[in-house]
């Protein structure tokens, strides 16, 4: 077994279990807040499966991809922290 | 050698994203999925990346990928730090067992010293 058979067969499922679960939260979560960590923790999820689909594909030209991924996680985060800040002062 | 390598660290790194995924779901409070999100949600990229570091054995994807860890190690902290502020600003409960609120007390002091400094 190779290790771009591995990682599809097996490690891939692995992660795509793990983002129904969080999947799971951002449609329940009782508060906005909730969906907004959930929302952080899916586009981090989202590098991981970058990092493998380029193991996969045998192309490191994803891994930009990546960085771009990673740093619009942080933006989102901090944009809509920000926003709902603004909308309580506002009430 | 280097293929097991490979293996062990993705399937480390899987095994760690699983379980930042079962905490979002079972924790009881806001602020316990938090801490478990961000904390093993960053082991687990970095392993996987430092997999894929092995795998392409390249100097621009081993500073691309160490970028990228860095960069998360970093920012990952930050966002959660912004997001429980506003979280606890906004009315978000605590579970019923936490025994401690020390942001409370800072708060109120906060408001209790403003009219002293005008």
């Amino acid at each position: 077994m190779t290790v771009e058979e591995y990682i599809g067969y097996i490690v891939m499922p692995i992660i795509c279990v793990a983002i129904f679960f969080i999947m799971i939260r951002f449609v329940k979560g009782p508060q906005v807040v909730d969906r907004v960590v959930a929302l952080d923790l899916l586009i981090t999820v989202g590098v991981a499966v970058i990092a493998l689909f380029s193991i996969i594909v045998n192309n490191p030209m994803f891994l930009d991809q990546a960085m771009i991924l990673a740093l619009i996680a942080f933006l989102s985060t901090v944009a809509f922290s920000y926003y709902i800040f603004k909308r309580k002062k506002d009430e | 050698m280097n293929d097991l390598l490979i293996m062990i660290l993705s399937t480390l790194g899987a095994i760690f994203i699983l379980i930042a995924s079962f905490g979002i779901v079972k924790m009881p409070d806001f602020y316990s999925r938090l801490s478990i999100t961000i904390k093993a949600a960053t082991l687990g990229i970095g392993c996987i990346l430092i997999a894929a570091v092995l795998y392409f054995s390249d100097f621009s994807v081993t500073t691309k990928a160490l970028a990228i860890i860095f960069f998360l190690f970093i920012t990952s902290p930050v966002a959660g730090f912004l997001i429980s502020k506003v979280a606890y600003v906004t009315g978000t409960k605590l579970w019923d067992k936490s025994i401690m609120d020390e942001l409370k007390d800072d708060l109120e002091e906060d408001v209790s010293n403003k009219p002293k400094k005008h």
